[in-house]
């Protein structure tokens, strides 16, 4: 890069060595190889290759260990994964008169014993249904888990992502000020983002207990007894958004420091200036502070909605993708079956889709920044 | 700012405050109590002030039924093998890419940064396999042996973190800013591009390599996803899958929280030790991330 500089600095200075014989020095090339190839093997061993290795047994049929010799089997894993169907059933009838059940509901045809007839259901099974009058939608799936453990890595996302960032941003309002003991309190609320998420895990699964635990114990005795106990980790509503709060409480100190770095960098001019102008506290943080923080938002969201995509110990230490795969994500799912069940194919597949969204999450961040020439 | 707008602000402050330290708390403080009392106390500000009956007991206990020593030791020795091997490798990557000119340099730096965005977890199926067949050296009763497999293995959860392309960039992006004079007046006097590194880049890069160091401190100390699928065996196990497991056998909740304390203090005294580094390294490997 200085090529230019150093040539005239070498003509500029008298060298001690000139005239002298030069020392043998080995040539340039031989260090830039000795220097850089541990890292570079490193990256392509452990990195690149497994993710070649990934994209190549997707479409197979490898498994850990197998005696069968592996095959090819062209798109079957991703068929398995992304198909989706959908059939109407009609209720059971005897001369015109629906049947119904002691509730009043209509009664439907064993739903197995039509996919079977129906050699186009091959391999389907239910996803989940509605009732439309007395018709039934079933909405089917090859891999049912997959499609909703996709849908509850989304859901995670979207809950997520908004909590972690808001409480990031009020968190960084709030110690962005000049007060005595200041420091204290960013340390405190940097502290969980120390701890790991696997003993975060443990101590939560205390306090969302369902006849001990503290959440309950408040929320009965604010409501007066009226609401709860909620079961937080064992319903199937709550399970996902139980996760969801404590992730942010546990990960927000980060994005806080990255919010309070942007705060600290928005010129005071301008707040002066809004001053002049008779401008409120909320004027202010609305024209100034909110504007100020765009590029600093944007890289937020993006990054934490990266990291939210690969949801995974958290249910793994407190739910296990229960109750009744309510909380199995993408990467659970993925872990699942190419490891506990050795179908590494097939995980491999997961594990293609997988970077496929946080690929093009990455791209949305660039035509973003480049758009704004940042 | 008015006194009672002050006063105001530290209310909001305290109120936060202790929702983000109750937990862990709450864990330090139970991690002391005999069962009943962390149950008696768990309604009043009790539950996260050491009072009562304090002992050491449930520490004790944990000591006995499981092998923390052990998954201690694993930890220690892959957090401290990996974090030194990747300091070196990764930053004499980034020293070539960033110091030394040289042909496809621009290609790997712009592989390095597009590696990235590959998390962890878009990999560790495949790896899993590519893992399950390499070769290894080991140990059996005092004698050399070959084994099939790294599964099971200390080297399975160190060797594949060492290089890490994001450090890799962040060590890039130090080296790139300081200023080319010293590596040229060295090189005149007829430094080697190592002698370069080691006695001029490494003294003015201590940021940076504090940094780095940390990062992947807390990376590797709270490894989780790999090591449960790669190492199945008591041997090599480190403390988060164990703590995980220990979890599992329906131990007291004193016994638990005196587990979690154990595996999370040197983090945190790390932490409160080195409070100043650890907060710029965060935030500053965020915005440049």
């Amino acid at each position: 890069m200085n090529a230019d500089t150093s040539a005239l600095k070498g003509a500029a200075l008298p060298t001690p060595s000139s005239g002298a014989a030069e020392p043998y020095r080995p040539p340039r090339r031989r260090y830039v190889f000795l220097l850089s190839t541990p890292a570079l093997l490193g990256l392509f061993m452990f990195l690149i290759l497994p993710f070649l290795m990934a994209v190549v047994m997707s479409f197979t049929d490898q498994r850990l260990l197998s005696p069968n010799e592996t095959e090819w089997v062209g798109l079957r894993n991703y068929d398995r994964l992304l198909s989706v169907n959908w059939l109407v059933q009609e209720p059971v009838a005897d001369n015109g008169v629906v049947q119904r059940d002691a509730d009043g509901e209509p009664t439907y045809p064993r739903l197995r014993t039509l996919l079977r007839q129906d050699p186009a259901y091959e391999g389907y099974k239910e996803l989940t249904s509605w009732q439309l009058g007395d018709k039934r939608l079933v909405v089917l799936a090859k891999d049912p888990l997959f499609i909703k453990s996709f849908l509850n890595t989304l859901q995670f996302v979207l809950l997520v992502v908004p909590l972690q960032c808001g409480m990031a941003l009020g968190l960084a309002l709030l110690i962005n000020r000049q007060l005595k003991g200041i420091y204290l309190f960013r340390t405190i609320f940097f502290s969980p983002v120390v701890t790991s998420i696997v003993v975060v895990s443990i101590v939560w699964s205390f306090l969302y207990h369902r006849d001990l635990g503290l959440f309950n114990h408040y929320l009965q005795a604010m409501s007066f007894g009226l609401i709860g106990p909620i079961d937080w980790l064992g319903d199937p509503e709550w399970a996902m958004p139980s996760i969801v709060l404590m992730s942010a409480w546990q990960a927000a100190g980060v994005q806080m420091l990255i919010f309070l770095a942007g705060l600290q960098g928005i010129s005071a001019d301008l707040y002066e200036a809004a001053e002049l102008d008779g401008a409120g506290t909320w004027s202010k943080f609305w024209h100034v502070t909110l504007p100020g923080l765009k590029n600093t938002t944007v890289f937020v969201i993006i990054s934490t909605t990266i990291q939210a995509f690969g949801l995974f110990t958290q249910v793994d230490v407190m739910t296990r993708g229960g109750p009744q795969g309510s909380t199995s994500t993408v990467m659970y799912h993925a872990v699942t079956k190419g490891f506990r069940e050795q179908d590494i194919a097939y995980g491999s597949a997961i594990s293609v889709i997988f970077f496929l969204v946080i690929l093009a999450i990455a791209l949305l961040q660039k035509r973003f920044f480049d758009k704004r020439g940042g | 700012m008015t006194q009672l707008k002050k006063l105001g602000w530290y209310l909001l402050l305290i109120a936060f405050g202790y929702v983000f330290l109750f937990p862990l708390l709450f864990m330090l403080v139970s991690s002391l109590k005999p069962e009943q009392e962390i149950f008696a106390d768990l309604y009043s500000i009790r539950a996260i002030l050491p009072v009562g009956e304090l002992s050491l007991e449930n520490y004790r206990q944990v000591f006995a039924k499981s092998d923390i020593l052990l998954y201690f030791r694993n930890s220690v020795l892959i957090t401290s093998g990996t974090v030194v091997l990747g300091l070196f490798v990764n930053s004499l990557l980034a020293f070539t890419l960033s110091r030394m000119e040289w042909s496809g340099r621009k290609y790997v730096l712009s592989a390095v940064i597009a590696l990235m965005i590959i998390p962890l977890e878009a990999i560790v199926v495949p790896l899993l396999l590519l893992v399950s067949k390499l070769p290894t050296i080991g140990w059996e009763q005092g004698m050399m042996v070959l084994k099939g497999s790294w599964l099971n293995t200390l080297e399975v959860q160190i060797l594949p973190f060492v290089a890490n392309s994001f450090f890799i960039f962040l060590f890039y992006q130090f080296f790139r800013d300081i200023p080319k004079d010293f590596d040229e007046a060295a090189e005149l006097d007829g430094a080697t591009p190592f002698q370069i590194y080691r006695h001029i880049i490494v003294p003015m890069s201590g940021p940076v390599f504090a940094t780095v160091a940390i990062l992947h401190f807390l990376l590797m100390w709270n490894q989780y996803i790999w090591p449960i699928m790669a190492v199945q065996g008591e041997d090599a196990r480190p403390v988060m899958p164990g703590i995980q497991i220990f979890f599992g056998r329906q131990v007291g909740w004193g016994e638990i929280m005196a587990y979690a304390s154990f595996v999370t203090l040197p983090v945190l005294a790390v932490f409160l030790a080195f409070q100043k580094m650890f907060v710029r390294s965060l935030a500053g490997a965020g915005i440049k991330g």
